[in-house]
């Protein structure tokens, strides 16, 4: 409880982990064990930081019941150890040093390790493993860009301050007139609030992203397009011709793009097609293509478990070496198929976010959550641990969209372990009881 | 013929400041059980902004409160819902060898009245243990 009487603490240079930008310019005020102003935060990052109390919760359960964290480890490591088919799944809210051990984990029991990567850009991971991704820092976009694109995504909702402090607004090395300097284009079906942001919005109709992004790669490199084109897209020629000029004609150009290429029909082929117009530009002119990445560690989820097991989301480790194979290995199937028999789930809410039929496996077998918050999948939990806020009361390292990764500076400590923490004491014990006491993680 | 629109889940600012209090609060469960529409496709439907409504697709139903589109950011046929539990009760489980089951681009019928069968939406949301 704060009082008046305590000193009010200011944390410079704090990370947002709220979503994929991931902003580490945050000054905050603390007083007591409240955050009670977050400068320079957009308005999700004030929600984040602001809304962030002690929890009322205690520190595990199991069935519901409050319980010692020795008893839960305990009973999760039991359930862990005897699955035959487990899953650990999340990730993408916590530190990589907490994920570096859920993979281990994941290594022991022979189970399949997988991220929310695979319900948000996961076709994107195998768009990548298809075609590649011309790549860069959100700084040299800041320093360089002067045609910044911005493909089924919503920045102005979902990332607040991707354009005024990456995009579009600040001024950069070679675009010193800031805003000016550059042109922006959005492409949606719907007219969200980045348009009026932007110079130019292309309405496309829906599920129709590959075929807009396969005419535009055939105008780039001069070929006839059909001028049914615009029936079938939603766009006309001269939209499209217009488009793809300023493109070749940049001299930085970028491609940001969202879950509206990979969450709708057609996903990974959506953007492959998206990265080989990146990948084609790059005979005229700098050309450069991003996903715009949802939660604040995301990113480093996906490099973790790349680095741990070479690819980044969707890995089975039950042969004791690891298979990538999305629909097979990932959760949201591995679930509605009703194949998985335990889970471990890691700062995440699938029964919150996953079909019917997934979710209602889930709720038939016992499951493992962490998470700092009260959701519907802690609820259901048998074994549930309430842990500490990454960023806000937990150091580590996170990786923003670009792959940057980014020391976190925590404002507060919490009466709750770190994720990290309560993954290596589950780690600790399945090695004992499988036999295998020494460790050969630090 | 009974109509069939383009579902889009979305982030929105209000549900992403709002999850940060809790998925439980109301201001929560008001954002995500709210179904944009466009006028006319709320007009032609005989629905009133503000009307609970049934929306259905091949996978799932739930009960919404229909809303018009007053900014206009949509177009005629196509509907919008932020991201939450009504949404992914809207989803199909097949993710086509992906991981990823589609989550914008579902087609859905809209249909005045609550929910007649199944349990009722926030069954999930509920403090019972296991089912």
């Amino acid at each position: 409880m704060s009082t008046s009487a305590e000193s009010l603490r200011v944390i410079e240079n704090a990370t947002c982990t709220f979503c994929g930008c991931v902003c580490d310019d945050m000054v905050l005020k603390v007083q007591g064990d409240r955050i009670v102003e977050a400068k320079n935060a957009c308005v999700l990052g004030k929600a984040w930081f602001l809304n962030h109390h002690p929890e009322n919760r205690p520190l595990a359960t199991i069935e519901g019941k409050p319980v010692s964290l020795d008893e839960a480890v305990e009973r999760a490591a039991q359930i862990l150890v005897q699955a035959r088919y487990p899953v650990v799944y999340g990730l993408s809210d916590t530190t990589c040093e907490a994920q570096r051990i859920a993979v281990a984990i994941a290594d022991w029991i022979g189970a399949c390790v997988d991220t929310t990567t695979s319900v948000c850009h996961g076709p994107s991971g195998m768009a990548f493993q298809g075609v590649g991704e011309v790549t860069c820092s959100l700084g040299e976009v800041k320093n360089r860009a002067d045609l910044v694109i911005f493909w089924g995504c919503n920045p102005a909702e979902s990332h607040p301050r991707h354009m005024t402090r990456y995009s579009t607004m600040p001024r950069g090395l070679f675009v010193p007139k800031g805003r000016k300097d550059r042109t922006v284009v959005l492409v949606d079906v719907r007219r969200t609030k980045t348009a009026p942001a932007a110079d130019i919005f292309l309405a496309i109709k829906p599920r129709k992203d590959f075929e807009a992004l396969w005419a535009l790669r055939a105008i780039v490199k001069g070929m006839e397009v059909d001028e049914r084109i615009e029936e079938e897209t939603g766009l006309s020629m001269a939209q499209l011709k217009d488009l793809a000029q300023r493109m070749k004609s940049c001299k930085f150009g970028v491609l940001f793009f969202g879950m509206g290429l990979s969450m709708t029909r057609g996903k990974h082929l959506n953007v492959e097609a998206a990265l080989a117009l990146a990948r084609d530009l790059n005979q005229f002119t700098k050309f450069y293509i991003k996903p715009m990445r949802g939660h604040g560690n995301v990113t480093g989820a996906d490099n973790v478990v790349s680095w741990q097991t070479g690819y980044p989301f969707g890995v089975n480790l039950a042969r004791g070496y690891p298979r990538f194979n999305p629909g097979e290995y990932t959760t949201a199937d591995l679930l509605a198929r009703g194949e998985a028999d335990a889970a471990l789930i890691i700062a995440s809410d699938p029964l919150a976010n996953f079909s019917q039929p997934a979710r209602e496996h889930l709720r038939r077998i016992p499951y493992i959550a962490l998470d700092p918050k009260e959701t519907p999948t802690t609820r259901h939990a048998t074994v549930a641990f309430t842990t500490a806020v990454y960023g806000i009361n937990v150091a580590g390292t996170v990786y923003r969209m670009d792959d940057v990764p980014i020391r976190l500076r925590p404002a507060l400590p919490s009466p709750y372990p770190s994720d990290e923490e309560v993954l290596r004491r589950i780690e600790r014990r399945v090695r004992q009881l499988l036999g295998h006491p020494s460790s050969v993680h630090p | 013929m009974t109509p069939t629109f383009l579902l889009i889940a979305g982030r929105t600012s209000r549900q992403g400041t709002s999850l940060n209090d809790s998925k439980f609060g109301a201001e929560y469960l008001e954002e995500t059980r709210t179904l944009l529409l466009h006028a006319e496709d709320l007009k032609q439907l005989g629905l009133q902004s503000g009307q609970r409504i049934r929306v259905r697709s091949a996978w799932g139903d739930a009960e919404v409160i229909a809303q018009v589109d007053k900014r206009g950011e949509l177009p005629r046929g196509v509907v919008f819902i932020a991201y939450g539990e009504v949404s992914s009760r809207l989803m199909g489980g097949d993710t086509h060898g992906t991981g990823m089951p589609d989550s914008k681009g579902i087609e859905v019928v809209i249909e005045p009245g609550p929910v007649a069968p199944g349990p009722p939406a926030d069954d999930l949301n509920s403090s019972e243990q296991g089912s």
